[in-house]
């Protein structure tokens, strides 16, 4: 292991996840090789949790752990030999690693470059990262170990609406990360934002989107803010956000609109991207695309959860027991999910379909429901030729319930 | 026994004004039933008659008491089962009405005197419960005085509670109420007062022996239905079934008839020989029809063969059940129900969910109507979805209702009764302070919620009573109610032209809070004929995807998505939309109080 990444300036093209069929025929040829007992198609995907984080937001329903700085070096050594025991369900080499959170970059930066330097090469390699913790020295040392993608949890640019959200920074600290991280070389810089906050009025969303825009972000990604039951969040806010239902419901649109009309990609239900590249890049999240795909990956760290083949497992959330299980040498108490054809089949569809191009439905017909399928034509919200399957614009928009008619 | 040694009596009462309780008092008393036999309220056997405490089935026990055959028969105590009163009543000379000394003359107990009364019995009233602190036996005594014109010192002072003065009752009824008076020579006559079915013996008939005498083996016929049988056994209630080679003029006691459907021997009917047939039937026989209608449906369709066999062994036991298969587009197979009123209604589905575990959907009641259409013919029609959208007149059911309430509610009545084309009778002073009223009121404007309204207008303190009174015309008309432009059969109601814009804007209303909102727009329409008089719209949903979904989302995002499924299912799918099974249930709902 060790191998280093790749530089970032040949950062491969993404061309291969979208296209599986013209993989190189090397690739497919080293796949048949495989001793028997591993995986048929070991998986491209690596996924590794850092939980640790300053402090808890309160609408965060992550696996965090708060504080603990002492523990920053043994979870990386837990990290680096859960990785040495699942070895043999990854490929020789890497599409995508991702880095998330947790705050990844609040990891003591000496732990991290460790860890970032000790993972195996990949063609994408993101890393998240809260704003108050991207400084220049930050984003130059993720650069220099082979990061290609920094995701910055920006979530509002409005003091008032991130303080309902616990957030320590700023807009002017995601300012200054964005600009340390071109500074530092970066060319693919996500933007994460939340809307639907209490309180968040229309035109509050629209000055988020517009601060967002300023920063010409090679990528963004908009989630509705979700307050899970039984958080503080929820707690606090619940009775606000019921209020305001029927007012956030236009939100989702009036985001994809504004994104849309300044040249972004809607390419997953949350996720826009950039189409003007210079240099002609696809801008989308590949580690991403592997999961609304359906790839197979693995997840390192407490509460990661891996899908090999037809095996879904979540490591333990609990960071003592996980640590204490790899310095044993043992894996980490894990809950094992059995996937059956036909739930891999449903789960490729679902998430197929919150994405911007046609579904194949090669191998998916017995999941669908043909009466399901006529009833969501009729009402335009799908359309359905040559083998293929798509949501129309209004379908995404009502996706959970769309896919819930076109699938058994 | 010799004719003069016996006593036919009944107990009649409101509601809750301790009839029951006075009749386990009689049984201890005359050490029919050991105490360690007794149970509170021996006579109701099913376990239903002993959870709401009222009397469904009327049975009759034979006691002794100072040397008389003392034949005391139950009646059942709601307005819905009148004319089962009125047979039970039939069958004695006597009567001891029962009044609560706390609550004084209740409309049921006015209603059951009238019926006594009528059928020419000796009335004994006593005034029970005189342990409670807040009993008044002398004002009660003078009430119930003045309804007989009798005079309050008449008025027997009981606790059947506790057994105080029971035994005074039963010296009274000796004293007061005449012997049977038939012609023990005659060719034989027994009145069917009630019966029951036993699946081993199949119908027993519970009868009074009128004229002549009836003796096991016998061929037998009902006089009314034709029905012949031999009388596989004949016998009294001690309480338990106790055989006799014969009943003569004057006994009360069943017959096994071995018969295996109940509607072959209806209440009322006349027994009399085969042999020695006599030529006329006794008085008062009627086809009971049910003027209450609902559909039944199986809230899962699978159930709906079990809900079939229910029907048809409940109608075992009860004559005035009748049903016929019920297609809905929107709640599938199902039976058409038809009742002699709400309570009857209400059993009915309490058993069938009790006794034969049976989840149901029950849609909102409806009265019959006798439609004339264009083409000049006469139907009767038990179910709005068939009601012709063009009529030439339409007559409904009525009902006599008594009301009694304290005097400071008297205008809150008024007010219900008239919201509800209620026309006034007459208004009288029980006393001072109780005042009782008489309306005729459309059968169909009590059958939803007329007593609930009634109950709360009053605080609780009306009682009320009705009997049917006939057939009037009235000014109806069918609302059907479209979802997304397809008529809902279920969902069609027959109302007065005059209500027909509020109850159909409540309805719509209401129908828009139940309907969960769709991937479509969804229209909803009340239309009389063609015309639409109300219009809700439950909009679009413009959201409903989970915003994140990575790695570790997708195993909770395809649960999220089975449990829509799951949700589906539950629903009726009318046209393209899911519709909620409760949705069909907003009739019942309307809260016509919302008119006034």
């Amino acid at each position: 292991m060790g191998t280093g990444l790749h530089p970032p300036g040949k950062t491969a093209r993404g061309a291969a996840l979208h296209q599986p069929a013209d993989a190189p025929a090397a690739r497919e040829a080293a796949r048949r090789r495989l001793p028997e007992g591993r995986a048929l198609e070991p998986a491209r995907h690596l996924y590794v949790h850092l939980p640790f984080c300053a402090h808890r937001c309160g609408y965060c329903d992550f696996v965090t752990v708060v504080g603990r700085r002492d523990h920053h070096a043994a979870y990386v050594d837990a990290l680096l030999a859960e990785l040495e025991l699942e070895r043999a369900s990854l490929a020789a080499e890497l599409e995508t690693v991702f880095l998330g959170g947790g705050t990844p970059t609040f990891t003591a930066l000496p732990e991290l470059l460790r860890l970032l330097r000790a993972l195996p090469a990949a063609e994408e390699v993101t890393v998240e990262a809260n704003p108050e913790t991207v400084t220049a020295e930050v984003a130059s040392a993720l650069r220099a170990a082979g990061v290609t993608r920094v995701s910055l949890g920006a979530q509002s640019f409005q003091p008032r609406l991130l303080e309902v959200l616990d957030r320590v920074a700023g807009p002017d600290d995601v300012r200054r990360a964005v600009h340390h991280l071109r500074d530092a070389g970066f060319d693919n810089i996500s933007l994460d934002l939340v809307y639907g906050i209490p309180g968040q009025s229309a035109s509050d969303l629209d000055a988020d989107l517009g601060a967002a825009l300023e920063l010409q972000p090679e990528h963004l990604s908009c989630y509705e803010l979700e307050a899970k039951p039984g958080t503080r969040f929820t707690h606090a806010w619940g009775a606000e956000l019921a209020r305001q239902a029927e007012a956030l419901e236009g939100y989702f649109e009036r985001v994809v609109d504004r994104l849309t009309g300044s040249g972004y990609r809607w390419y997953e239900t949350a996720n826009f991207c950039r189409t003007d590249d210079a240099q002609g890049r696809d801008l989308r999240a590949r580690h991403n695309l592997a999961y609304w795909l359906g790839r197979d990956y693995l997840g390192l760290g407490i509460g990661a959860v891996s899908t090999i083949e037809n095996r879904r497992w979540r490591n333990t959330p609990r960071l003592g027991r996980y640590l204490a299980a790899l310095a044993a040498g043992r894996a980490p108490e894990r809950e094992v999910e059995p996937l059956d054809p036909g739930v891999r089949a449903r789960e490729r569809a679902l998430l197929g379909l919150r994405l911007d191009q046609p579904l194949s439905l090669a191998g998916l017909r017995f999941v669908l429901d043909e009466a399901g399928l006529a009833r969501m034509e009729r009402l335009g919200l799908a359309v359905h030729e040559h083998e293929t399957l798509a949501l129309t614009r209004r379908g995404r928009f009502l996706g959970g319930a769309v896919a819930a008619e076109l699938l058994i | 026994m010799e004719q003069a040694r016996i006593r036919n009596f009944s107990i009649i009462a409101h509601i809750d004004h301790g009839k029951s309780t006075l009749a386990d008092r009689i049984l201890e008393l005359t050490e029919t039933v050991s105490a360690r036999e007794m149970r509170d309220q021996l006579l109701d056997s099913m376990e239903l008659e002993r959870e709401r405490g009222i009397t469904i089935k009327a049975q009759a026990v034979r006691v002794a008491w100072k040397g008389h055959e003392l034949n005391l028969i139950d009646t059942p105590g709601h307005v819905d089962f009148t004319y089962e009163v009125s047979r039970s009543l039939q069958a004695c000379e006597g009567a001891v009405l029962v009044v609560d000394a706390a609550q004084g003359v209740e409309a049921q107990t006015l209603a059951n005197a009238y019926l006594a009364i009528e059928n020419g019995l000796e009335v004994v009233p006593v005034a029970n419960k005189i342990d409670l602190p807040q009993a008044d036996p002398d004002a009660t005594a003078v009430e119930v005085a003045d309804l007989l014109g009798d005079d309050p010192t008449q008025v027997l002072r009981i606790s059947a509670k506790t057994g105080d003065g029971v035994a005074a009752v039963l010296d009274a009824v000796v004293e007061r109420v005449p012997p049977p008076a038939g012609d023990p020579d005659a060719p034989p006559r027994a009145l069917v007062f009630d019966s029951s079915y036993d699946q081993y013996r199949g119908v027993v008939a519970f009868v009074r022996v009128v004229d002549g005498s009836f003796s096991r083996r016998e061929p037998l016929r009902a006089m009314a239905t034709g029905t012949r049988f031999d009388a596989e056994e004949l016998g009294f209630f001690s309480p338990t079934m106790t055989p006799v080679d014969s009943l003569s003029a004057g006994e009360v006691g069943y017959v096994v008839t071995g018969l295996k459907d109940v509607s072959r021997l209806r209440v009322g009917d006349t027994l009399t020989s085969v042999r020695r047939p006599a030529s006329e039937p006794l008085p008062g026989y009627q086809d009971v029809k049910p003027m209450v209608f609902a559909g039944l449906f199986p809230t899962d369709s699978d159930d709906y063969p079990e809900l079939r066999d229910a029907l048809e062994r409940l109608e075992l036991n009860d004559a005035a059940l009748v049903y016929e298969p019920e297609t809905s587009q929107a709640l599938g197979f199902g039976f058409r129900c038809g009742f002699l009123g709400l309570l009857h209604m209400e059993i009915v589905r309490e058993r069938l969910e009790r006794e034969f575990g049976l989840d149901l959907l029950v849609t909102a009641p409806n009265v019959a109507y006798r439609v004339k259409e264009r083409t000049g013919r006469w139907l009767e029609v038990h179910n709005p979805a068939e009601f012709p959208r063009e009529v030439e007149e339409v007559d409904e059911p009525y009902v006599a209702a008594s009301i009694i309430v304290p005097k400071d509610y008297v205008g809150a009545v008024m007010e219900l009764c008239t919201e509800r084309r209620g026309t006034f009778g007459r208004l009288e002073y029980l006393s001072p302070d109780r005042v009782h009223l008489t309306y005729d009121l459309p059968l169909a404007e009590i059958v939803l919620d007329f007593y609930d309204q009634l109950k709360s207008r009053t605080r609780g303190y009306a009682s009320f009573d009705y009997d049917l009174a006939g057939f009037k015309p009235g000014d109806l008309v069918r609302v059907d109610v479209l979802v997304a432009g397809e008529p809902v059969d279920a969902l069609s109601l027959v109302v007065h032209r005059d209500f027909a814009y509020d109850r159909s804007r409540l309805l719509v209303e209401k129908l828009r809070e139940e309907i969960p909102r769709q991937l479509f727009d969804v229209a909803i329409q009340a239309a009389i004929g063609s015309r639409v008089i109300a219009r809700e719209t439950v909009k679009a949903k413009r959201k409903d995807v989970l915003a994140k979904c990575y790695g570790g989302d997708i195993t909770r995002k395809r649960k999220l998505l089975e449990k829509q499924k799951a949700g589906k299912k539950r629903m009726k799918r009318v046209g393209a939309v899911e519709v909620p099974q409760e949705a069909f249930l907003a009739v019942l709902n309307i809260g016509q109080s919302g008119r006034g």
